[in-house]
């Protein structure tokens, strides 16, 4: 089966576009997320849209609509995850730790009284690209831009609440409001990549992009751009991979992100071996 | 008539572990350069960060241009250099010249972004305090000297006319500490600029200020460093001998 074959699909296609923009949102914003060692946020907004994946379930709200539940109650959550951390004295990952497992448990619950669990939850389980509807896409392609254009719009205060929180509120900035577009973004990216990669591995798709950028990267632009190319390219490779070789995308993709970081920190070691120490 | 810049009256500071400060007033006039010093957890630091927001203030008032701290957002009046190094993350892949571009945010308004010409003042800045070597490394890998001179020039990127260093040369050896001071003292004298500086080296800053601040969670001494020098309340508190050393200007 040649390149021009596998394009030739729909499914593919939309595949492709919707695991692109995707890819491109969280490997953004994982820069600043690993940098803040925030990375298990993902994790966390992961298990409650798992809890809010159930709640539409049992609404009989599947596909796109299911994202009328899932996109307030994951918003809604990581704020939660930030007044955790500023009201109840506790530390990020205790707050994530919290809310992670009251989503899950959400969601265990009301499959349990709605049935058991079916096909449509399964799925966030594991995420399921290729089985992505038109109507997905364009919500992606929505979202994204919102992500993006916030993104551009904050990001030398992302970067300046990244480096130094107190230094940042000493220049002005509103380093609560910077911390909630983060993780408000975060979230919105999260609920898209469900689709993609499920929950068990979603914080792979916004931390080892990330991460390789880390190893090579000698400048905050430069570590951006290299996480974006690799979660991009990743994403692309493992649905061509995946679709050849009948393996699930979604593992496929976080296996290419992991060689990835290999390969990173190899050159790394090679490269400059002060620097590995 | 000196220009106010930074006033306390009655001012009170307090953490969960109770009173850290209390009882301070003092005014600080344009140009003035003041060493903030007193023994380890006198509330120095607590001081400094209250003005600028950073601890909440539970007693009295201070004001920083003739605004009450607490509503205070002209930022890119003030450069601030922090205590704690440690808190850059070592693997931060910002470089120097990025770093330093951050300082001029707090003049610019939203979308903030950093344009061509600000790229050329960070230059120029760099150019200035001879670290324009560094300007494409990575800030993780300078040691402690070269950030502490790296976060000046950010302190100072964006022209403020109050600068707070916070025990600025507690990383640095004794060599690289007295460039340091003369380099503050240079800004301080040439540009106009009035500075705030907290350290534990009473004798080392004696050097170079015009106006020492004694704290021990209160205020013991404010005034000029001759008047430090013959205070009997300072004599009495560290002893002529020290006193003298201390006082003694190379």
């Amino acid at each position: 089966m040649d390149l021009m074959e596998i394009l030739s699909y729909g499914f593919i296609q939309r595949a492709l576009v919707a695991g692109t923009l995707i890819a491109l949102l969280c490997s953004v914003l994982g820069v600043f997320l690993v940098l803040r060692r925030m990375s298990l946020i993902g994790d966390g907004l992961a298990h409650v849209t798992f809890g809010s994946a159930a709640i539409a379930l049992a609404l009989k709200l599947y596909s796109a609509s299911a994202l009328l539940v899932s996109l307030p109650v994951v918003l809604l959550s990581s704020l939660g995850i930030l007044k955790l951390t500023e009201k109840a004295r506790l530390s990020g990952d205790t707050a994530i730790g919290i809310v992670s497992a009251v989503g899950i448990s959400a969601g265990i619950i009301l499959a349990s009284v709605g049935g058991g669990y079916n096909v449509d939850l399964l799925s966030y389980l594991f995420g399921n690209i290729l089985s992505i509807t038109t109507e997905e896409v364009f919500i992606a392609a929505g979202l994204f831009c919102i992500v993006m254009i916030l993104l551009l719009l904050f990001y030398q205060e992302l970067l300046a609440v990244t480096l130094s929180e107190e230094l940042a509120r000493v220049s002005g900035i509103r380093t609560n409001l910077i911390s909630a577009v983060l993780v408000l973004l975060t979230a919105l990216s999260v609920v898209l990549a469900m689709k993609l990669v499920g929950i068990m591995l979603i914080s792979s798709l916004l931390i080892l992009p990330a991460a390789s950028a880390l190893q090579l990267a000698r400048s905050f632009k430069a570590c951006v751009c290299m996480s974006a190319v690799q979660g991009c390219s990743s994403v692309i490779a493992g649905i061509f991979v995946s679709f050849v070789t009948n393996l699930p995308t979604s593992a496929t993709v976080v296996l290419l992100n992991l060689a990835c970081f290999g390969c990173a920190f190899l050159a790394r070691h090679l490269l400059d071996p002060r620097r590995s120490n | 008539m000196p220009r106010e810049i930074v006033r306390a009256e009655r001012l009170g500071v307090s953490y969960r572990v109770g009173q850290v400060l209390e009882d301070i007033s003092f005014q600080i006039e344009a140009g003035d350069y003041v060493g903030i010093v007193g023994p380890n957890g006198s509330g120095k630091s607590s001081l400094v960060r209250a003005l600028i927001g950073l601890c909440t203030i539970c007693d009295g008032s201070a004001s920083l241009f003739g605004v009450p701290c607490a509503r205070f957002e002209e930022w890119g009046r003030i450069g601030y250099l922090p205590q704690n190094l440690g808190l850059y993350n070592p693997i931060f892949p910002a470089t120097v010249a990025e770093t330093v571009a951050l300082g001029l945010l707090s003049r610019k308004r939203f979308p903030r972004r950093i344009t061509g010409r600000d790229r050329e003042t960070v230059e120029c800045m760099l150019e200035e305090l001879g670290i324009i070597d560094l300007k494409n490394k990575l800030i993780g890998e300078l040691s402690g000297g070269q950030q502490q001179r790296v976060l000046l020039a950010r302190a100072l990127v964006n022209e403020p006319e109050l600068l707070i260093l916070d025990e600025p040369t507690a990383a640095l050896d004794p060599e690289t500490r007295e460039r340091f001071y003369r380099l503050i003292a240079d800004i301080n004298n040439s540009r106009g600029v009035t500075v705030l500086l907290v350290t534990h080296d009473t004798g080392a800053i004696g050097q170079h200020a015009s106006k020492m601040l004694y704290l021990d969670k209160r205020l013991l001494f404010f005034g000029s460093f001759d008047q430090f020098c013959r205070s009997p309340e300072m004599s009495e508190l560290f002893g002529e001998h020290s006193q003298h050393l201390m006082c003694h200007r190379h």
